[in-house]
């Protein structure tokens, strides 16, 4: 008998804290797949940030750094430019990147940094108790719109990464989702190629991936996973939105 | 040598979330009547046989429950 | 030791960091420390250093943590307005009890301010740079020499403690020009080898940079621990300058320029015959509360001079604890006290000579 699936070198024994049927847990384990197979646990750098996945460092079996809220892509800038020679990424949700680490993300890419980013998108601020996002779809319920997101008054979903594609350093940005096994593979892929253009030189990277929040958006698991197939995806499309020359 | 089993859960792991049993593709995956130490109903698959190692379920695990064997 | 050249505070900072080993700058342009991290962008590519102009303050302190946390010496300038925001990432950086450098050439406030010399931040600097239970290490030069000095010795202290060392200088100190010599430079890949920090786990456990402790027990242990730092600095490293102080009735406490000017309305009220001496601190933190505590038995009054309005004091008078009476003179807003201004206030201690 082979093993086909199981658990990665990349990643500790610690059970992850998140809640039941959060997909954290399912990038988490992409990430360290990936890790494993392009062999770059020794030379890995990682940096996690504030929101739900703050305990990253405990999970990624590598050297790690915790950020402060959003600044996760300053402190890789730090990182990378002492080790230029080491893979660095950084792992960061949506209410650390989008909303108080713009800046940070927006220069970061906009320098070329030599780094990787995984952008987890849940529409929704997760830790802190489910609070709107710049990322919270139009008309989302959340504690801080209890109505319903009104675009008039709290502005519009943020698509980081299109905005990112603009920018002269980014070299790959991609989005994903993790909703069913097909397009867990399609993640796995993306984030593959995101950390082999670091490797190679070719400038900043970004895999964006939505995510489900189940306990904020109030839904059993299953049906998380329904919401975000039928109402993220529509405000977020999926694919490369910027992809390197001479690059598949 | 005997035929192990193909799909192994680390029940301790599991939280009871339900995702692995909606992508089986041969519907083996149930929740168990009793609770693993967290107080969680974990998924169990108890006719192994008809098991097609596809690992499906292994991909959509949020948790890193499932280890998935195949036959060489 | 080399020969002596004339130059800038701001630059003559820059090139103390050069020669103690340091080869990584992050900051963010403001006066009145501009020609910091111009001199360090000019010199950087001679020795292999890394310059990068952050987006903000607030990107390039937390630059500094990562390129602590990785290893490095690493250095940060700023001015006041500026210190304000790299306050998040020093604060991170002293509970991950990292080694950094930071400078901060002082200007009047708060709020915009002035670009003109002050000593307003020294609450900034000692009591609370950001939140939580931590200090910096604070060295206050009066000299461009010493700025140089205490650059170099800046990034071993703050090796020796894990530990970020905030150097505080004015626009005085940054802008004037002064002759200075260099100890020898070293060289950053003779510094011993810092096993806590990450480079790849390569045949090691993992090395995690961190300031998260959500156990409050285990948070509590670890503030313990930080406090045993910083009362080895106040065994190991309180630094003062003393000046006349064998016979004088009044002790006129001040640090940085505020000391140089003080020591010339001293001359000058000597010459009147007041018995006037000097205590300057070097160390902001550690404070020198010991010398001014065993001053206070043998002097009737001190004076502190400040350019705010009045800070220091009062540190000088928990350090007097209430021996002698202990007067304040201050002028702020980017204003400089003159030295006869210095002399008024000896003489209404004093009394007429």
């Amino acid at each position: 008998m082979k093993k086909v699936a199981g658990y990665p070198d990349s990643l500790t024994d610690k059970q992850f804290h998140y809640c039941p049927g959060c997909t954290h847990g399912i990038i988490h384990r992409l990430v360290a797949e990936v890790i494993d197979e392009l062999d770059l646990k020794e030379k890995t750098i990682g940096v996690a940030p504030v929101g739900c996945s703050v305990l990253a460092y405990e999970y990624f079996d590598v050297d790690m750094h915790e950020a402060s809220h959003g600044r996760a892509p300053a402190v890789a800038t730090g990182i990378k430019r002492v080790h230029p020679d080491k893979f660095v990424f950084t792992y960061q949700g949506d209410g650390d990147l989008a909303s108080i680490g713009t800046a940070e993300i927006v220069h970061a890419a906009n320098r070329g940094e030599l780094i990787s980013t995984v952008f987890v998108n849940n529409a929704i601020y997760g830790m802190t108790g489910g609070q709107m996002a710049p990322t919270s779809l139009e008309g989302q319920r959340t504690t801080t719109s209890p109505f319903g997101r009104d675009v008039k008054e709290a502005g519009f979903p943020i698509k980081m990464s299109e905005m990112l594609t603009e920018l002269d350093g980014s070299a790959y940005i991609a989005r994903v989702s993790v909703h069913d096994p097909k397009h867990i593979r399609k993640a796995k892929k993306a984030i593959k190629k995101s950390f082999e253009i670091q490797l190679e030189g070719k400038g900043f990277s970004l895999v964006e991936v939505l995510s489900t929040c189940p306990t904020n958006w109030g839904m059993k698991p299953l049906d998380a996973i329904e919401w975000l197939k039928n109402n993220m995806i529509k405000t977020y499309p999926l694919g490369d939105l910027k992809t390197p020359e001479g690059v598949e | 040598m005997e035929k192990q089993q193909s799909v192994v859960f680390d029940i301790e792991r599991c939280k009871g979330c339900e995702l692995c049993t909606a992508v089986c593709p041969v519907d083996i995956i149930s929740m168990s009547e009793e609770i693993n130490s967290h107080g969680y109903h974990y998924a169990e698959v108890k006719e192994q046989k008809k098991c097609i190692s596809c690992g499906m379920c292994a991909t959509m695990c949020p948790d890193v429950v499932i280890e998935v064997y195949k036959e060489e | 030791m080399g020969k002596k050249t004339l130059m800038k505070g701001n630059e003559a900072i820059a090139e103390a960091a050069i020669r103690a080993g340091c080869r990584y700058f992050f900051g963010y342009p403001i006066t009145p420390q501009s020609e910091l991290p111009a001199y360090l962008a000019r010199k950087f590519p001679e020795v292999g250093g890394t310059f990068l102009q952050a987006e903000s303050e607030v990107a390039a302190s937390n630059m500094v943590y990562g390129a602590a946390g990785a290893g490095a010496r690493v250095l940060t300038s700023s001015s006041s307005p500026g210190i304000s925001l790299k306050a998040e990432g020093i604060s991170y950086i002293a509970g991950a009890e990292l080694p950094a450098v930071i400078i901060n050439i002082m200007r009047g406030g708060p709020g915009l301010g002035t670009i003109q010399p002050s000593q307003a931040d020294y609450f900034q600097a000692t009591k609370g740079m950001a939140h939580g239970d931590f200090y910096l290490t604070v060295l206050a030069p009066s000299s461009v020499q010493e700025a140089v000095d205490l650059t170099m010795d800046a990034f071993d202290i703050a090796d020796k403690y894990r530990n970020p060392v905030l150097i505080v200088g004015d626009g005085i100190i940054g802008q004037m020009m002064e002759p200075v010599e260099f100890k020898d430079p070293i060289d950053p890949d003779d510094l011993p080898k810092k096993e806590w920090a990450t480079d790849g786990a390569k045949g090691r456990e993992r090395n995690i940079i961190n300031s998260l402790a959500l156990d409050p027990h285990d948070l509590e242990d670890h503030n313990l621990k930080l406090k045993a730092k910083y009362d080895r600095m106040k065994e190991e490293e309180v630094r003062y300058e003393e000046l006349y102080t064998e016979d004088a009735d009044i002790i006129i406490v001040a640090y940085g320029t505020t000391a140089r000017i003080a020591t010339s309305a001293i001359e000058m009220a000597r010459k009147d015959g007041y018995k006037v001496g000097l205590i300057r601190p070097i160390t902001l933190f550690p404070f020198p509360s010991d010398i001014i505590n065993e001053t206070a038995d043998r002097v009737e009054n001190f004076l502190t001079v400040e350019m705010s309005l009045g800070q220091m004091v009062e540190d000088v008078k928990l350090a007097v604890s209430g021996k002698k009476p202990v007067h304040f003179y201050g002028r702020t807003g980017g204003v400089v006290p003159s030295p006869e201004e210095i002399v008024e206030e000896i003489e209404k201690i004093g009394g007429e000579r």
